[in-house]
């Protein structure tokens, strides 16, 4: 039967996504009576005796010397509506965990007097973490850092605007990957893919597996980040060829495929939540550096080499899109897909290319922001909408113009908190994305299409 | 496995006052998309602002019908100041668009800055004690068997599901008269029904604003019910699964979203009875924890979603001759 | 030439720098069939949707029985009394014939949300809407498959169900956008017999159109456009012999010209 057919075709096209992370995550469910999703990490927890119960994880680092340690002996203590819940006193790696009663908003404290003598932290209003959210069955992880602390004698505003600018201009750039392969597989295909999130999220698992898991392959990041990268090519072209691809043969309109998308959103992030838990974990190397001072910047080396990594794959895209015959090839199915078709061009072919393009930059950028933040289960939706945003910016379909809007928009997402409150910023740029659709739908590079 | 207990807890599902709360956003969305084509994924923002609106009118001191009406009105508000500007974009910009204002009104009541207003992360709580002072249902529990419900459950379902009988009496009415019609064949093609002197963008604006407004009664159930909001409640993720209890209906049909949101509440909470049940028996081994009950429910909605949308765009009462006409 | 019932002058609309429509005058007299000719990209479309509304006039006035329409939306225009169709015919799919034929009525009460929720005030009007889609369903022959999707007509029945469903609005001038591209030769003829009706309804009509043949057969007047402008106009004849005519459409199937897409 046909529809069976084709049932099936979905089901395993479906499944892809799953094996391959299966496949990766094999070693590490099968090694022993541990369940995936709950692998103790060597880093962060100390022996996870009960890995279901909520809780509040501090970590006290030192940043001042060169190899990043704990801090022994201070103390925290939770609040919850001014009630206190509990405390603990950090150990040799740092670790201080509280337990939780269950979830909630938390207030999380340091004693300041428990601070041992020589380390300050670096930034002195971060004594009081005021709205700590916790999940159930969550163990929620908190970072006190202590440095020198440039602020320490009260920043210069000059400074401040700079940091602030290079942590734009880090997560910008990560954006802009990620936006950039959004916009192709829209530019060639029209979808708006909901889903796009949950591809930055498996190149982010899929990384850590291989190279922080404990029991994965046990590799450095940067080979685990190369590896994850070809996975998430072989996530796109799996996605098209057992999905996508299908639909479009069965007639699907824009809007039913972007539902659907939603469904496949809903349905990965879901299943990495079953595979890799709730709690936030960092990779094992790199996790927490010590700032190298750059004139009125300071940057963790990662950040730099992010920055870095962004600028040769965004360089190198655009290479490929202006020199390469595929990346004509792209760039004519974009512009106008029947000319395209009628000038010999086998568009279902470069619509493949997009969507392993799509991957692979959707991977990327997951590495990168889960080594410049944390790898979660949900960090790529997170950022589906700033990734939108991006693509609108920069004019829908556009790749360079989401190169250049990603740096933008990152820019003036983060330097924005100097003026307005932190938790806001997100609310700021979806307003200016919306703005831009309603007064210039084609983007800032697009032009304008003509009507009729 | 007592199989009776996923019964009973699918059947409690279906008739919660969740179940109607969804029943009353998908309806909204059915206006908005099943009649009028718009595709609004930003329906959980009328919620949370039925909801807010509610909340801190009446912790202000004011009336509880006061705070609904207010709710209301909010709902309505944001209809106009959201449709005016964006109902001319095509259909996959608004879905942005409005996703995007629902966010910003999530991050909106639960920052800092509005924490004297909202109550920030903490939201508002105690709000609704004089709906549970009218309940005239006395004290006890009713019902058949395990599936029963305390007075005061019974008392929010009974008024939720009046609401819903409303919601869906008005959409009929609607559906069955010539502005209904106006509805369908903007849907259609908006320039036809333009060259017929129709005008849609007043149309569309009505058909907004309408949906919105029947989605915020929900969201001020939940919160009445609940006797709380924040903005945790009001996730993306809520106007997913109304697309899902819409589709999973019929688009376009009447009873479509009730019968949806009760299926789905079934299934969605006989699952969990059903999976956390197998995990502690067992039966997967130890490749699951019963607190994977949440995350593997919620695959199976997407799961559910896709297939649906790909085998079964009608729905279960949707027309399926309508759906398969090309246009 | 009688009164006129719609005068444009000096209507321009340019797309990127290319002057797609400069039309300094246009006229049609009450009661006329006027075809619009010229060659491909000669701007007629495109001027028809500068005229119902549909595209925003660079310049330009426009007066249709004494009433000024220039600038007005599409909706208000129709209203006005000067309905068109479209050359991809909008039938509209997923709803029945006869509700496509029922939803161009004007006027209708139930159209209003909170009347629409009080049957009793619009059963009566929507009784006699009914009868009339249903007496245009018999005139454009399509009778039969009322209770169809729409979505289900052949190309040629949709633009029969779209003439009907534009004399429903009530209109005293009907805007065909080639009312026979893509209509097999049988219907062809029962399209041009109802436009010819028209006249004895008191309608005017205005299409576009590129069959010679059927523009000889039915129109009283026509007015040829080339590149935007108006170059001729009269009878058939006159407009058919008029070497600015031959040239503009000899010269783009030769290639000698450059042409702008409607």
């Amino acid at each position: 039967m046909r529809i069976q057919r084709r049932a099936r075709a979905v089901a395993a096209s479906l499944a892809l996504g799953v094996i391959a992370l299966a496949l990766v995550a094999g070693p590490a469910a099968a090694g022993d009576n541990s369940v995936p999703g709950q692998q103790p990490e060597p880093t962060t927890t100390t022996s996870s005796p009960e890995a279901e119960s909520t809780a509040i994880s501090a970590r006290l680092i030192d940043n001042t010397t060169p190899n990043v340690k704990g801090i022994e002996g201070a103390r925290i203590v939770v609040f919850q509506k001014g009630k206190k819940i509990g405390s603990a006193t950090s150990d040799a790696d740092g670790l201080a965990v509280v337990p939780l009663p269950g979830a909630g908003t938390y207030e999380v404290r340091l004693v300041a007097s428990t601070i041992p003598d020589g380390v300050r932290l670096t930034d002195p209003d971060k004594i009081r973490l005021p709205d700590v959210i916790v999940r159930e069955a969550q163990q929620k992880f908190v970072i006190f850092p202590f440095g020198k602390g440039s602020s320490g004698g009260g920043a210069s505003a000059f400074d401040r605007l700079a940091d602030l600018a290079g942590a734009g201009l880090r997560i910008g750039l990560i954006v802009a990957v990620a936006a950039t392969g959004l916009s192709l597989v829209f530019g060639t295909t029209g979808l708006i893919n909901f889903a796009h999130g949950e591809l930055l999220t498996f190149g982010a698992l899929v990384a850590w597996y291989l190279s922080s898991s404990g029991e994965g392959a046990g590799i450095t990041l940067a080979l685990a980040g190369v590896i994850a990268v070809l996975f998430g090519g072989a996530l796109g072209f799996g996605l098209e060829v057992g999905l996508w691809r299908r639909l479009r043969a069965r007639r699907t309109g824009n809007i039913s495929m972007l539902v659907v998308s939603i469904g496949l959103a809903l349905f990965l992030r879901s299943v990495f939540q079953v595979i890799f838990g709730a709690s936030p974990r960092a990779y094992d190397q790199y996790a927490a550096q010590k700032s190298v001072d750059l004139g009125p910047l300071d940057i963790q080396p990662k950040g730099l080499v992010t920055i870095g990594i962004c600028a040769v794959i965004l360089v190198v895209v655009a290479l490929f899109l202006l020199r390469t015959r595929l990346g004509t090839a792209v760039r004519a199915v974009t512009d106008d897909p029947d000319l395209a078709e009628s000038s010999g061009i086998d568009v279902q072919r470069v619509i493949l290319a997009a969507w392993v393009t799509c991957g692979m930059l959707a991977a990327a950028a997951g590495v990168l922001l889960g080594l410049n933040q944390s790898v979660e289960y949900d960090m790529g939706f997170k950022f589906l909408l700033a990734m939108f945003a991006v693509m609108i910016l920069g004019g829908l379909g556009s790749p360079f113009g989401a190169m250049l809007a990603g740096v933008v928009l990152g820019m003036a997402f983060e330097v924005s908190t100097y003026w307005i409150a932190n938790d806001l910023k997100t609310a700021l740029y979806l307003g200016v994305m919306i703005v831009v659709l309603l007064v210039r739908p084609q983007g800032i590079l697009g032009i304008k299409e003509r009507v009729g | 496995m007592d199989v009776g207990k996923v019964f009973t807890d699918g059947a409690r599902g279906a008739l919660s006052v969740q179940s109607a709360a969804f029943s009353l956003a998908a309806i909204g969305l059915n206006v908005q998309f099943g009649f009028a084509g718009i595709l609004n994924f930003g329906q959980v923002g009328f919620l949370l602002v039925g909801a807010y609106g509610t909340a801190i009118t009446a912790d202000g001191g004011a009336p509880l019908w006061v705070g609904i009406l207010v709710g209301i009105a909010a709902a309505i508000a944001l209809g106009l100041l959201l449709g005016i500007p964006t109902l001319r974009l095509r259909a996959d910009y608004l879905a942005i668009v409005t996703i995007s204002s629902a966010e910003i009104l999530r991050i909106g009541v639960s920052s800092r800055s509005l924490e004297d207003f909202t109550g920030g992360v903490f939201g508002i709580r105690g709000f609704a004690n004089s709906f549970f002072d009218l309940n005239p249902i006395p004290v006890g529990r009713y019902g058949i068997g395990e599936v029963s419900f305390d007075h005061r459950a019974l008392w929010v379902m009974t008024v939720a599901w009046t609401c819903v009988i409303l919601a869906s009496l008005l959409v009929r009415l609607i559906a069955r008269s010539p502005y209904g019609r106006m509805m369908k064949a903007i849907r259609e093609d908006e320039d036809a029904a333009r060259s017929l002197g129709k005008n849609a963008f007043s149309i569309k604006l009505q058909a907004l604003v309408l949906g919105g407004a029947i989605g915020a009664i929900g969201g001020i159930i939940i919160a009445i019910d609940a006797q709380f909001t924040n903005g945790d409640y009001w996730k993306s993720a809520f106007t997913f699964f109304a697309y899902t209890v819409l589709i999973l209906g019929g688009v376009g049909s009447v009873l479509g979203p009730v019968l949806g949101s009760m299926v789905f509440w079934f299934i969605y909470q006989a699952l969990d009875a059903l999976l956390r049940q197998s995990i502690t028996e067992g039966v997967f081994g130890d490749v699951f924890t019963p607190s994977d009950t949440g995350p593997l429910r919620i695959a199976f909605v997407g799961l559910a979603l896709m297939a649906l949308m790909i085998f079964r765009p009608q729905g279960m009462f949707g027309n399926r001759a309508e759906a398969l006409v090309n246009e | 030439m009688s009164e006129p019932i719609l005068v444009a002058n000096d209507v321009r609309k340019s797309f990127g720098g290319l002057l797609a429509v400069n039309v300094d005058r246009f006229e049609v007299a009450k009661g006329a069939i006027v075809a619009l000719i010229g060659p491909n990209g000669a701007g007629k479309t495109t001027f028809f949707n500068l005229l119902t509304g549909f595209e925003r006039r660079d310049s330009g006035v426009w007066r249709f029985d004494g009433v000024d329409l220039e600038g007005k939306p599409p909706h208000a225009i129709a209203r006005a009394g000067m309905v068109r169709t479209f050359q991809i015919p909008k039938a509209l799919a997923r709803m029945s014939v006869l509700d496509n034929m029922k939803l161009a009525a004007p006027h209708q009460r139930g159209e209003r949300f909170l009347i629409s929720l009080a049957r009793r005030s619009w059963r009566e009007q929507e009784a006699e809407v009914e009868d009339r889609a249903i007496e245009l369903l018999e005139w454009v022959g399509l009778e039969v498959k009322r209770a169809d999707y729409a979505g289900t007509l052949s190309g040629g029945q949709r633009k029969l169900l779209e003439l009907g469903r534009a004399l429903m609005a009530d209109p005293r001038l009907v805007m065909l956008d080639e009312p026979t591209a893509g209509v097999n030769p049988t219907l062809t003829a029962t399209l041009l017999e109802r436009i010819k009706d028209l006249r004895g309804r008191g309608l005017t009509v205005v299409f576009v159109e590129h069959d010679m043949d059927v523009v000889a057969s039915i129109s009283d007047h026509v007015v040829c456009m080339a590149e935007g402008v108006v170059i001729a106009e009269g009878s058939h004849h006159e407009v058919t012999s008029n070497p600015a005519v031959i040239d503009a459409y000899l010269g783009r199937e030769h290639g000698e010209r450059a042409t702008v897409r409607s």
